[in-house]
């Protein structure tokens, strides 16, 4: 992964309200929460920063009210933040003209959003199309690119229905291939599986995760659901009243999360499943035993290894030894 | 708040206390204090508003300039742009194409023959894929033909043909620019209430003035009475429409004149189709009352009909107006209800306007073949049927059989009902009665309400039109209590039973789509003119929404609630009167609401059968195309059903939010 950030925020705050700056400006652009409220205002982003890399998935985390949707609204410009930049490949968003962000839009930016937002009297073919049909380009390209997308959101045969014909599964890959007829470089999904089943939802996650792997956009993904979000990220946005609580990885946030609500949030969840060896080993290098795993495994596929053996190296994919993992540190970390 | 609520209920008690004292007394209280005043309103205390509205008026008629152009040229231009299409439309519905002038003009191209009309809607119902509709449609222009009533039908149906599509454009626009402009939107919602309210016959003078006697002041008219629904329906979808289905056109990259017409708009057709058909049927409405200013067609010839006290032809021509409302109703209706289905196959271009390209050869074909048989051009005279005698020997056959069953019924309605409750409304002195309507206005809305209250009822008090205000709340009062003892149970049967529904709503709809005018006719045959034919008339126009509404609120009960009701033991008969009606209770109440609005609107035409209310007033001011008497006595009809709409809606509200429903 290369680490140029793609798009940066920094600073943002987003009240509702009005003349929302002015207030802002007259505490120094810093007021807590409670006098935000007093005042009457809602606070949906508090001072918010932060740096999307190309081609990783950015997870935002949260409960619901927490501001996942306004921030990423703010970073596509679909909401003005209050005060606070954010820039896209090095452009200040703030400053660009209607017809520069209707530009930008055009090429480089897509969005899915949770209750799918088809056109309703489109069919699925001309609600895919929709995006080159506002750049003006022609019925017969339109179309020859609708029809790859389409074959790639797996929606063959389906061209001619309409959304309400489709179940809510097929809706959303329509809403995908939307967003993906324009070849965006960044990817704004909006609890895009929220809305469905779980046995789809997974389905969906898994075909998700595909399409990433041949397109390689940079993804900035909300949903509520942890399993969701260690499932499909790089990294993970703890978002809480407006605040970013933390920015990390999965292993990050459980093995420190940076106060009690990340700790809440990653409890509950099976921790010999989502970390790896390395999470936990000791950094002694221990070379004489027999049994070597590699640091990215994750603990419950080496379980077996360590309770039977006592205590086994550790190696990265180079094969040299970067440390070790005792039986006594395997249980503790369990039955903690 | 135990303490307040028993205050609350003193004061109520006490307020309804002294007016009864002040109506029984009244008169003797304000001798004793040599105040006449008190009951009377004096005459010279009255502001002219009337007069200065009419000077006003004929001001921007003679002298008005705009620099570049003068008012007139103004109405002129707007005038000659609705005047071209119209001309086209007549043409080709009724007139054919003529040269030359007057008597001497020669036809040199026919109209289309009726069979062609024929087709035309034929085809147009074929696109809806409903069977019954299509065999409705189609007899209901046969109908046309067969009961002589063409000629005079094709003019009205040309006139809605024009009225109905500049009304939509028109609405639709505004609706767009006020969606765009929060301050517009401002503007224009208080504008829209008020044309809402003001009765058509008060604007019909000043568009008389402005446009002379003629089709298009009536084709001006009817676009001004029916154009605010598609305005408000379109400010209604636009504001609907999921905010996610907005943001997802702009990403896509949306200019936003693209986001306008390619997203919003056709995602709101469904609405906007609404919309549409309320702009048809508000048309149909004003065919009549358009006739007033020059319509010509069906309206004239009810009009006429009622003038000569000619009651078969009136009902003819009255029939023939029900039929093509009911026509074009369903067909409106059918089209904004159509389903979108996939076109699962590509289409040619024969395949997509088939139809269409079929029906032009058809009248083609007419054509050619009325060239040589006139059956195909006009419907032979032998074959017509007139049934005017025949209603004429009905309504003479009930006269004189039931004459006195008729009679004692009016009779003892008017002595013991209407005319206490005039002598209620006439007989509270005025301050009393404007400080009443203020303190429900406060218990309601607080000052915002209260002070409307106020400014409402002065103005009414300083026009001198206090009196006639009265009669008009006795004649909607009386009214609107009959049929909400006739309704409201109509409501709450078709609410619980689903065979009730469906026959009652139909009943209904069809009932709605009558042009209120209509209403007037059978009434003024079986008991002449006066109060109580007024009243009749206005509770068979005013009787749905109190029906409806009713039932909508028994029905949309939440489910669980019920469930739990039932689990708890109700009876069915608990179940209503504990439980569903209550809490239908705030839907009940705006169905009322509706029916106060229905009813006011009504009682402006009941003029016409020698009511001494508003009504008679605004048309006073028509007949003698006095413009200040006619908008000034038609604004205290609005300020009244103003005030009544928001007083019963804030009840209403009150209602919703004590109980958490939305
Ligand atoms: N248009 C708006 N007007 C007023 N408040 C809003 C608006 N949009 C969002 N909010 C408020 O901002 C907060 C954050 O909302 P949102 O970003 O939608 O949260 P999430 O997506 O995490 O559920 C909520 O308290 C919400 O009520
Ligand atoms: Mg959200």
């Amino acid at each position: 992964m290369s680490k140029s950030p793609k798009l940066v925020c920094k600073n943002v705050w987003k009240l509702y309200g009005d003349n929302p700056k002015e207030f802002l400006q007259s505490h120094n652009n810093n007021p807590d929460k409670k006098t935000i409220e007093s005042a009457g205002y809602i606070q949906a982003i508090r001072n918010a920063s932060l740096e999307v890399y190309e081609n990783e998935i950015l997870v935002i985390m949260g409960l619901s009210g927490s501001g996942k949707s306004t921030l990423v609204r703010c970073m596509s410009r679909l909401v003005d933040p209050t005060i606070g930049e954010i820039f896209f490949e090095n452009i200040d968003m703030g400053k660009l003209t209607k017809k520069e962000l209707i530009e930008i839009r055009r090429h480089k930016m897509g969005m899915v959003f949770q209750h799918f937002a088809l056109f309703p009297h489109r069919t699925v073919i001309e609600n895919i199309a929709f995006p080159l049909e506002v750049q003006g380009i022609n019925k017969k390209e339109r179309e020859k690119s609708a029809l790859e997308i389409i074959e790639l959101v797996g929606l063959q045969g389906r061209e001619n229905y309409f959304p309400k014909e489709l179940s809510g599964g097929q809706q959303q890959r329509v809403g995908i291939g939307r967003s993906l007829a324009v070849k965006p470089e960044l990817w704004f999904l909006d609890e895009p599986f929220s809305a469905l089943d779980p046995l789809i939802r997974k389905e969906m996650q898994n075909e998700f995760l595909k399409i990433q792997n041949s397109l390689k956009k940079t993804i900035i993904f909300i949903t509520h659901d942890f399993d969701e979000a260690i499932k499909l990220a790089d990294r993970i946005i703890i978002m809480n009243e407006g605040r970013i609580v933390q920015i990390g990885s999965p292993e990050d946030l459980i093995m420190k999360p940076a106060d009690d609500y990340v700790k809440e949030f990653t409890e509950d969840l099976p921790r010999e499943r989502l970390l790896s060896v390395k999470s936990i080993m000791d950094n002694k290098k221990e070379t004489n035993n027999s049994v070597k795993v590699y640091e990215d495994e994750k603990i419950f596929s080496i379980l077996e290894k360590v309770l039977s053996e006592g205590s086994v190296s550790v190696i990265d994919k180079s094969n040299n030894v970067v440390g070790s993992l005792s039986k006594e540190t395997v249980s503790k970390f369990i039955n903690n | 708040m135990q303490k307040k609520k028993i205050s609350n209920k003193i004061i109520f008690i006490s307020l309804t206390i002294v007016t009864f004292l002040l109506y029984w007394y009244g008169k003797e209280i304000a001798n004793y204090f040599d105040s006449k005043w008190l009951v009377k309103y004096p005459k010279h205390y009255s502001f002219p508003f009337a007069i200065y509205t009419t000077s006003f008026v004929k001001w921007l008629i003679n002298e008005a300039n705009f620099w570049l152009f003068t008012f007139n040229d103004l109405t002129r231009f707007f005038a000659w742009i609705i005047e071209q299409p119209y001309n086209v439309v007549l043409a080709i519905f009724s007139k054919g194409i003529l040269k030359g002038q007057g008597q001497d003009a020669i036809q040199i191209m026919e109209p289309l023959s009726w069979i062609s009309v024929v087709g035309i809607f034929f085809t147009l119902a074929l696109y809806t894929r409903d069977k019954f509709l299509i065999i409705l449609v189609v007899l209901s222009i046969v109908y046309l033909a067969v009961f002589d009533q063409w000629q005079s039908s094709m003019i009205t149906l040309s006139s809605i043909i024009i009225a109905v599509p500049i009304g939509v454009v028109l609405g639709i626009l505004l609706g767009i620019l006020s969606y765009k402009s929060k301050i517009l939107e401002k503007i224009i919602t208080p504008i829209l209430d008020l044309m809402q309210t003001v009765p058509v016959f008060a604007y019909l003078v000043p568009i008389l003035v402005m446009f002379g006697f003629g089709p298009v002041s009536a084709l001006i008219a009817t676009i001004i009475y029916a154009m605010p629904p598609m305005v408000r329906t379109t400010l209604l979808a636009l504001n609907n429409i999921d905010p996610q289905l907005k943001e997802s056109g702009l990403m896509s990259g949306c200019t936003e004149r693209q986001l306008m017409w390619k997203v919003l708009i056709p995602v709101s057709k469904p609405t906007l189709l609404i919309g549409v058909n309320q702009v048809i049927m508000l048309s149909l409405n004003m065919v009549i009352i358009a006739s007033m200013i020059g319509a010509g067609g069906l309206g004239y010839d009810v009009l006429a009909s009622l003038r000569r006290l000619d009651i078969g032809g009136g009902i003819e021509s009255g029939i023939a107006i029900v039929v093509i409302a009911i026509a074009l109703d369903r067909l409106s209706q059918s089209f904004a209800n159509l389903p979108t289905l996939s076109k699962k196959t590509q289409q040619t271009f024969y395949n997509k306007y088939k139809k269409i390209i079929l029906l032009i050869l058809y009248i083609i074909g007419i054509y050619i073949l009325g060239t040589f048989f006139t059956f195909f051009k006009l419907f032979p005279k032998e074959l017509m049927i007139n049934t005017s005698l025949f209603w004429e020997e009905l309504v003479k056959y009930i006269n004189i059989n039931y004459f006195d069953n008729l009679e004692s019924f009016k009779i003892t309605l008017l002595t013991f009902f209407m005319l206490p409750i005039k002598k209620f409304f006439l007989g509270i002195p005025w301050p009393w009665f404007i400080f009443i309507i203020t303190i429900i206005g406060w218990y309601f809305g607080k000052l915002k309400l209260a002070s409307l209250c106020l400014l409402m009822s002065i103005f009414i008090v300083t026009t001198g039109l206090w009196e006639k205000a009265m009669i008009t709340l006795y004649l909607c009062g009386s009214s609107v209590i009959i049929a909400s003892i006739i309704g409201i149970p109509l409501g709450v049967w078709a609410g619980l039973n689903d065979r009730a529904n469906k026959i009652l709503t139909a009943f209904i709809d069809t009932l709605q789509t009558l042009p209120s005018f209509v209403y007037l006719i059978p009434v003024v045959m079986l008991f002449r003119v006066g109060d109580f034919t007024a009243m009749i008339a206005v509770i068979l126009y005013a009787l749905a929404p109190a029906v409806r509404y009713t039932a909508h609120g028994v029905r949309n009960i939440n489910n669980q609630i019920v469930e739990a009701a039932l689990i708890s033991g109700c009876s069915q008969r608990q179940l209503l009167f504990k439980i569903k009606l209550p809490l239908a209770l705030p839907e009940i109440l705006l169905g009322i609401n509706q029916t106060i609005m229905l009813a006011l609107s009504m009682l402006v035409i009941t003029a016409l059968v020698g009511t001494r209310d508003l009504g008679q007033e605004v048309y006073i001011g028509l007949t003698k195309a006095d413009i200040g008497r006619g908008l000034v006595a038609g604004l205290c009809v609005a300020f009244i059903s103003i005030i009544a709409d928001r007083i019963i809606k804030a009840g209403s509200n009150k209602l919703k939010n004590k109980y958490g429903i939305k």
